[in-house]
């Protein structure tokens, strides 16, 4: 793919995550950096990617290496994010 | 066929994942949008695997697999006073992915193009960054602010050679540079945030989340996969809008906390002998049994002493046995990162519709009857309005002193991180009540149930 195209979506994103990060609550900055870190592992794309070339076992280890940490983030992201959402809650007293 | 459905499912996974964030704009929608996020992670990750045509399938699953568990693990195992310690570390790790990924690019291909470097430079910054971020947070010993002489010439000679070793490698194609600019890079990120100090720490973690995500874009713009320059793009302004809303309420550059020029000593130090009035858990809960309308401010001190239950229970008691107006009033840098005092607050079972943002708040101080502000120093020192020459001047503060008393819980008199003296400590309608957060608020809870 052209690198002109690819950072005319480059450019785009930014407008997206910009506008739509704005949006959300203060009260809910703390879950947007775990879900942040969570969506991030999606680097181990590019993990997988770089698995398909094979050219001996320190380019097949730092992949691996690189699948194991962006799976620590997308599970451990995620799961802490679900863990503080679950304790935000409203209506107890009114 | 199967490539327009991987084209789809790519299409579909980043759909959802922008959803997921959109979806985080309110506590209503959040829970729905993290799974609509994981939904999105894992049509990625199928798709990839699918369209691959790996020779060996089994093994990257397992990788997946141990990963997860892992990261499950530390997600079910961490105290709530613990996550911007858990953030720093996933920070770490998705700089330290991007780092190993291209690493593994550089010994396939020997490719020598500039995403690839530049995905090296922020992932490994990112990691020995968020490394340290994590040491500062947890060790409170090391949460000091370091500073030697010499400090920047040895951060701008790494700089260079750091941009050397680059240049280096794209030009001349030497994988042995590579290796090197990898440790240079280590190092820079290390000394970056070694002058960073304990309360700009938020800062340096929004910073670091941001950082993560450009490591990704790089990794995407390199390997030309639209799906991580999205989400990574996504992830880094997410980062960059948290960081600056923080050193907006800091009235501070981003430049300036890197630095380091948070706690200069202060330039003049009024010496006249003030006396602050000392008060009593008892005559705290006295004045709030009377009071109509009582404001809570928490700061890193509610979460130093965990007391953010006893809290809860003097709030619940206030409100329900004496018919009192509690709200809870939070500044965008109290705490170790942002929103950091909503969910302690939120762990603590306190209502989110109760918990109040600085702007919405702040023009009720002047009918408010009792201000309690707990374990916070510098967000409500007034000199920040007043005091042109002072380090804080122009930061937005909480305006406790409109207040008709005002209490401090502080283990002493000292001065707050700024190391700027908080005037309001000597005013006649304060009250100061030394001790543990956790304990004074207890004490305070035994005589109000009395």
């Amino acid at each position: 793919m052209d690198i002109w195209y690819l950072l005319n979506i480059f450019m785009l994103a930014c407008f997206v995550g910009y506008f739509t990060i704005r949006e959300i609550t203060p009260a809910l900055h703390s879950p947007l950096m775990s879900v942040s870190n969570a969506i991030s592992g999606i680097v181990i794309l590019g993990a997988l990617i770089t698995l398909k070339s094979d050219f001996g076992f320190l380019d097949s280890f730092f992949s691996y290496l690189a699948c194991f940490f962006a799976a620590i983030n997308i599970f451990g992201g995620f799961a802490v994010s679900q863990r503080m959402l679950e304790m935000f809650k409203t209506g107890k007293h009114k | 066929m199967i490539n327009l459905f991987i084209n789809i499912s790519y299409l579909t996974a980043n759909t959802l994942m922008i959803l997921a964030i959109k979806m985080l704009s309110t506590p209503k929608t959040a829970r729905l949008g993290n799974l609509i996020g994981i939904a999105g992670m894992f049509w990625a990750i199928a798709a990839a695997l699918i369209s691959l045509h790996l020779s060996d399938y089994i093994t990257p699953i397992i990788v997946i697999f141990l990963g997860g568990i892992f990261g499950i693990y530390i997600a079910l195992k961490v105290k709530i006073t613990a996550l911007p310690q858990m953030i720093a570390i996933l920070n770490g790790l998705g700089g330290l992915a991007a780092v190993f990924i291209s690493l593994s690019e550089v010994i396939s291909q020997s490719k020598n193009d500039i995403s690839n470097i530049t995905s090296l430079i922020i992932g490994g910054i990112t990691f020995s960054g968020s490394i340290l971020a994590f040491a500062k947070l947890n060790f409170p010993r090391w949460s000091k602010s370091v500073r030697f002489p010499g400090q920047y010439i040895i951060n701008l000679i790494l700089s260079l050679s750091v941009l050397g070793f680059a240049l280096g490698y794209v030009l001349r194609n030497h994988p042995e540079a590579f290796y090197f600019l990898a440790f240079m890079n280590l190092l820079l990120g290390f000394m970056l945030i070694l002058p960073v100090g304990g309360a700009d720490i938020p800062v340096v973690i929004a910073f670091l989340n941001a950082c993560s995500g450009w490591a990704g874009v790089s990794v995407g713009l390199s390997l030309q996969s639209p799906v991580l320059i999205v989400i990574g793009t996504i992830v880094g302004t997410g980062g960059t809008f948290l960081a600056r809303t923080m050193t907006k309420a800091l009235n501070r550059s981003l430049l300036n906390i890197l630095i380091g020029g948070g706690n200069s000593p202060t330039t003049e130090i009024d010496n006249s002998p003030k006396i602050a009035n000392i008060g009593s858990p008892a005559d705290a809960a006295f004045i709030m049994q009377n009071a109509a309308k009582i404001i809570i401010v928490p700061g890193f001190g509610m979460a130093a002493a965990h007391a953010q239950h006893a809290l809860k229970n003097m709030a619940d008691i206030l409100r329900n046995k004496y018919q009192a107006e509690v709200k809870f009033a939070i500044h965008p840098v109290a705490g170790r990162m942002p929103g950091h005092m909503n969910v302690l607050l939120a762990e603590a079972n306190v209502d989110y519709a109760d918990v109040f943002e600085l702007n919405d708040i702040n023009n009720e101080f002047q009918e408010t009857d009792v201000a309690y502000v707990i374990g916070a120093n510098d967000i409500t020192n007034p000199q920040a309005k007043t005091n042109p020459n002072s380090p804080i001047y122009g930061m937005p503060i909480l305006e406790v002193e409109k207040a008709k008393t005002v209490f401090f819980v502080k283990r002493s008199l000292g001065n707050g991180y700024s190391n700027v003296e908080n005037p309001l400590f000597f005013a006649p309608n304060t009250y100061m009540l030394y001790g543990d957060a956790a304990h004074i608020t207890e004490e305070i809870v035994k005589y109000l149930e009395a």
